[in-house]
């Protein structure tokens, strides 16, 4: 099944919401843009923010083909874009001797066909479906190196890759793309000039509050908003990593998990490792200054929703 | 950015040959400022001048232009000398040699608008470029050994001196001579080569082709080098000002040699000029520098600074194992607090540290300060930065691959507190 384009940003919001995305409006904005006016979309942002999540749910609303291309250091052609099967390439050499030679040309063509190509994920996702152009996620571009950077932007600019065994090879509608960056690098400013940009943030109380409703509907609203409301504080003090929505989320799960109703002080000591993830970070918030934090929040809690 | 000309000025008398005689003396002037200009250029200046004709003053600076200029950042550079230059109505009954009372005056004019660059390739009896006024290149720059620093954040845009034609001169000699980092690194990537160790299929079918697939000789590949990033921590504190310039000269000839350099200034607040060094002309790069800066020679809160790295920066520009230079003469107005800690961190975070120290230059130097005491534990190596030799030392020591020594200048440390 394959649907429309959104043709408004409040099309676009409730796309993403029917994904379960909630969605901050300035985001449906950059989509909406991105998909009506053809561009990458480029989503920098902390990790656990929900950046990948963006493609995902937009593939999957759309009803489209999700093609995927992890960025690691050292990403080659070979790995993202295209590869011959070398060992059928070998057999085809070997049989063609074995059954009287061809010439030269004819034995080039054969083993250079598309048949011997194996398809990488940029090549991939300039193949037309029924379904429409597909969604292309490059997640984690800054993992590459700048050689890579650079290619991408030719395939981005004209979405048409030339191997030269065979020739060069157009997309006959573009795919969608999504960019995702942790910014462990700058991105160069000629990719992020072809792109549309936005910056994903932590989201505010409200809109944290109704992710956990939509994402892990399984928690108590008391225990939500207690768990909301903590993290909020610690994203407010100088830690070296702070939580994302993805670590909200596990430590929502994980208080459920055992049967926690509320927050107490033993309890975050003991599941502080979900939330964060350095060791001066937990040394730092553990023990006195959890309580503390917690004070202040059952204290707002209360005066805002008094039992 | 380039002045009205408009026609009302004087327009510019033509003299028989006078005319295409002060073109070469502009000319010259141009080259003598470090714009690259052969004879050649001068004759087509002439040739375009003639076929524009000077009817005023605004073809005449265009038609210049278009012989002259030819990169974006020459043009603030040509459009000073032309106004300098063609201002005068007496300039074309001058010598060059004469022109200087004149110059000097609108000199005072321009006030600081004026390249000093500029200023020096309009008097004739200086150095060509190149070659200095013996024994500059080894003459130390001293440092008035006060250890101390203002009380006060100096919060104002600082005049930068600007760089002379000979320090330019000399700034690009040193850069000749260090080739720096030499280190490379291997990374992810292959390229063809008869060393490698690994098969290269792709290539090795493309040659198989050639003989019609009776040979099959095998290609190798080898892991690409490349040298690993370099993030420049610099103090521009009152107790390093006599360094700052020098050192910024560093900075944008280092900046422009590669890619992938990050620099950083800080005093009591950390400030990020990587892209205004990227600058190709020196004199516009530290005018930005010195707009972008907002605390020249106040105190140093090496701490807060790094602190501020180390959260704002440190996962952006050390993500590929990088080497990271620390140039700070490790006296601290907060008394090293916290600076154990987030230097701890940098130095887990990077491939080297390397510490530059321009108080090291004395042979009597030894670890008192608390700054300096809290830094030297988790620093890879250590040197003094006080003259253009040791900026040439640094090269060698980029190129040391090695391990990192750890405990080294601990060590170090312990050995000077027990003698």
């Amino acid at each position: 099944m394959t649907n429309p384009l959104p043709a408004s940003v409040d099309e676009t919001l409730e796309l993403l919401q029917r994904g379960d995305y909630v969605a901050e409006r300035s985001l449906a904005t950059a989509l909406y843009l991105a998909l009506k006016l053809n561009r990458p979309l480029f989503l920098e942002g902390e990790a656990g923010t929900g950046k990948t999540e963006i493609a995902k749910v937009l593939s999957a609303t759309l009803g489209r083909r999700l093609v995927r291309l992890q960025c690691y250091e050292g990403l080659d052609v070979a790995s993202a874009v295209y590869e011959w099967n070398y060992a059928r390439q070998m057999i085809e050499i070997r049989l063609a001797e074995a059954t009287g030679g061809k010439s030269r040309e004819s034995l080039g063509g054969d083993i250079f066909s598309p048949e011997f190509l194996i398809k990488r994920p940029l090549l991939q996702a300039l193949e037309s479906d029924a379904a429409g152009p597909p969604v292309l996620l490059i997640d984690e571009l800054d993992r590459t190196d700048e050689p890579f950077e650079a290619y991408l932007l030719e395939v981005l600019s004209d979405f048409q890759i030339t191997i030269p065994e065979i020739g060069t090879i157009k997309a006959e509608q573009p795919p969608t793309v999504i960019i995702t960056s942790n910014r462990t690098r700058e991105i160069h400013d000629a990719l992020k000039r072809r792109c549309f940009y936005h910056w994903v943030d932590y989201p505010n109380a409200a809109r944290e509050q109704d992710i956990l409703r939509v994402k892990a509907p399984n928690v108590p609203e008391h225990l939500s908003r207690q768990v909301v409301g903590f993290v909020q504080r610690l994203r407010g003090m100088d830690l070296f990593k702070l939580p994302g929505v993805a670590e909200t989320l596990d430590w929502a799960q994980a208080l459920t998990q055992l049967d926690r109703l509320e927050l107490d002080p033993e309890t975050i000591n003991d599941t502080l490792g979900t939330l964060l993830k350095y060791q001066d970070d937990i040394a730092k918030i553990q023990g006195s200054e959890a309580n503390r934090i917690l004070t202040q929040v059952k204290a707002e809690l209360s005066a805002a929703h008094p039992a | 950015m380039v002045q009205d000309t408009s026609d009302s000025q004087q327009d510019i008398q033509i003299d028989g040959g006078r005319l295409s005689a002060n073109i070469m003396h502009f000319a010259r002037c141009l080259r003598a400022a470090g714009l690259p200009i052969g004879p050649g250029k001068v004759l087509q200046a002439l040739e375009a001048v003639e076929a524009v004709g000077i009817g005023n003053r605004r073809d005449f600076y265009w038609t210049l232009h278009a012989v002259f200029v030819n990169r974006r950042d020459q043009r603030e550079l040509f459009d000073q000398a032309f106004h300098v230059f063609w201002r005068n109505p007496d300039i074309l009954k001058r010598m060059m040699a004469l022109l200087l009372p004149a110059l000097k005056a609108d000199l005072k004019q321009e006030g600081p608008e004026m390249s000093r660059r500029l200023a020096e390739a309009l008097q004739t009896n200086k150095p060509r470029p190149g070659e200095s006024d013996g024994g500059e290149q080894d003459q130390e720059i001293e440092i008035d050994a006060s250890l101390t620093w203002s009380d006060r954040e100096l919060i104002q845009t600082m005049d930068f001196e600007k760089m002379s034609a000979a320090e330019i001169a000399m700034a690009k000699s040193v850069i000749k001579r260090m080739s720096l980092p030499i280190m490379t690194v291997p990374t992810r990537r292959f390229q063809l080569s008869h060393l490698g160790h690994r098969a290269d299929l792709r290539a090795t079918l493309r040659q198989t082709l050639r003989s019609g697939g009776d040979v099959i000789d095998l290609a190798t590949k080898r892991r690409r080098e490349r040298h690993p990033p370099l993030v420049v921590l610099c103090d521009i504190s009152g107790s390093m000002s006599r360094y700052s310039r020098m050192l910024l000269h560093f900075l944008h000839a280092v900046t422009n040699d590669r890619d992938r350099v990050h620099t950083f200034l800080f005093g009591t607040r950390l400030t990020n000029v990587t892209r205004y060094l990227r600058y190709k002309d020196i004199d516009v790069s530290l005018e930005k520098v010195s707009g972008a800066v907002q605390d020249w020679s106040g105190g140093t809160r090496i701490g807060r600074s790094l602190h501020e790295f180390n959260r704002v920066w440190s996962r952006r520009v050390l993500g590929q194992g990088a080497v990271v230079i620390l140039i700070t003469d490790g006296l601290d107005r907060d008394a090293a607090e916290g600076l154990g800690e987030e230097i701890e961190r940098l130095h887990k975070s990077c491939r080297r540290l390397i510490w530059l120290n321009p108080l090291l230059r004395y042979d009597g130097f030894e670890p008192k300060s608390s700054g300096i005491r809290a830094i030297m534990p988790h620093v890879d190596d250590f040197r003094p930065v006080h003259n253009l030799a040791s900026l040439a030392d640094l090269a060698k020591v980029l190129d040391h691959v090695g391990p990192r020594r750890h405990g080294g200048m601990a060590r170090w440390l312990a050995e000077v507190a027990s003698a």
